[in-house]
């Protein structure tokens, strides 16, 4: 349990999706203006790598891995070893993008209200590279079923969280006096390298 | 070389830039730009794919659902993306293991998909290979700019030579740490785009 819990914090504050990999930036700096509307992409990104980053795995370790589908197509020897790894990019953003549109019909189906609120921002999240990105670390970490559930959401909360802060400071921002070849974006790329200078902080943490 | 060309192929670099204008691919600006050789790769890599996507999207335009467009889009650019990848480990293996996660993010570039979503999906095919290869030059300029100053600063060399020599290697310049870790990319970009906008008040953003 405090492996998994260790995982859980780690995915969001030290290894801040959007503030120590910069992944997700695009969507980050383009929808940050309202609260309200960073909520609602917040909640499709966490749902969204909730689910990608487990099937993902289901597929990769099933699939990809090197040496995967050797005892199916009966393969003894190690020079004829199947590695389908090379695959694994093209494979990825097929079934994110596949989870999105599925997604989207289900909740245009059973939940309309929600697809109201989230509609607009489906379709952005195939390519948000958070999604991609953790799947590609979920990769390189070489995480179980269990552990990749934990760390998909937790790193969806991270990047929730990040964009909802950027949101709160911006909203505050529209009060103050910017010179006006900042104004906008300019300043929030500063506002975002100082939150990532805070975050930072959490990297001292150890677990 | 007729003034629409040039407009298509350069418009992108000054006055219509994907990173400072667009909110376009800013995740891999933040990460790769340490060095002036990553960015480089980083820059040719992109500008390709890019350039291929739109090629190879305008071409099939007339053919593709409008239900399912990203998904087809994202088939292509991925395929490029794979063939980049194996190229960078075929050839040049040390620099494919530096820039890891960030080839495959190209597919996630919000740059590759913005343009073959914007640009490609309604032009001809010879145009829209320059709007690619256009946007690419844009982003890498962005991308070259914010790595010269962080090495140059940094690390006190470019392209790895040495400019300025450091204290370590009994010179006088004290590399600059702050330039070092990525964030700083955050405050650079900040200011060039503050810069490109005292020359280019038009995009000047109201509140």
């Amino acid at each position: 349990m405090e492996h998994y819990l260790s995982i859980f914090v780690k995915a969001i504050f030290i290894e801040n999706m959007a503030l120590t990999f910069f992944l997700g930036m695009c969507t980050f700096l383009a929808v940050s203006k309202k609260v309200s509307t960073a909520i609602g992409l917040g909640v499709a990104v966490v749902v969204v790598l909730g689910i990608a980053v487990p099937v993902n795995q289901i597929i990769y370790q099933a699939i990809l891995a090197p040496g995967a589908l050797d005892s199916l197509m009966g393969v003894t020897e190690a020079k004829d070893s199947i590695d389908l790894s090379f695959l694994s990019f093209i494979t990825f953003i097929g079934v994110i993008a596949a989870l999105v549109q599925i997604l989207e019909m289900v909740l245009d189906k059973y939940f309309p209200a929600l697809y109201q609120a989230l509609g607009v921002f489906l379709p952005l999240i195939t390519v948000n590279c958070a999604i991609f990105g953790g799947v590609s670390f979920m990769v390189a970490k070489n995480l179980t079923l269990s552990e990749s559930v934990v760390y998909g959401i937790g790193s969806g909360i991270g990047w929730m969280l990040a964009i909802v802060l950027m949101a709160g400071i911006r909203e505050k921002m529209k009060y103050s006096d910017v010179p006006d070849g900042l104004k906008g974006l300019g300043i929030t790329f500063i506002s975002a390298g100082l939150m990532a200078f805070g975050f930072l902080s959490f990297g001292g943490i150890s677990l | 070389m007729s003034t629409d060309t040039k407009k298509v192929l350069f418009g992108p670099v000054v006055d219509n830039n994907p990173i400072a204008l667009q909110v376009l691919g800013v995740c891999s600006a933040l990460a790769v730009t340490s060095s002036l050789a990553n960015a480089l790769v980083m820059t040719l890599a992109v500008m390709l794919v890019t350039g291929f996507s739109n090629l190879f999207i305008s071409l099939i335009r007339n053919q593709i659902p409008s239900s399912v467009r990203i998904i087809v889009q994202m088939v292509i650019i991925a395929s490029l993306v794979i063939l980049v990848d194996q190229v960078l480990k075929a050839f040049s293996y040390q620099l494919s293991k530096e820039l890891s996660v960030f080839i495959g993010l190209i597919i996630t570039n919000c740059i590759v998909m913005g343009r073959a979503e914007a640009f490609a999906m309604k032009e001809k095919p010879g145009v829209s290979f320059l709007d690619g290869i256009g946007n690419g030059l844009g982003y890498g300029a962005v991308l070259m700019v914010v790595a010269f100053f962080r090495e140059l600063f940094g690390f006190g060399t470019l392209f790895g030579f040495e400019v300025f020599t450091l204290i370590q290697n009994d010179g006088w310049y004290q590399g600059n740490g702050l330039l070092v870790l990525p964030f700083s990319s955050f405050f650079i970009i900040g200011l060039i785009i503050w810069a490109i906008r005292q020359f280019k008040p038009e995009q000047v953003e109201k509140d």
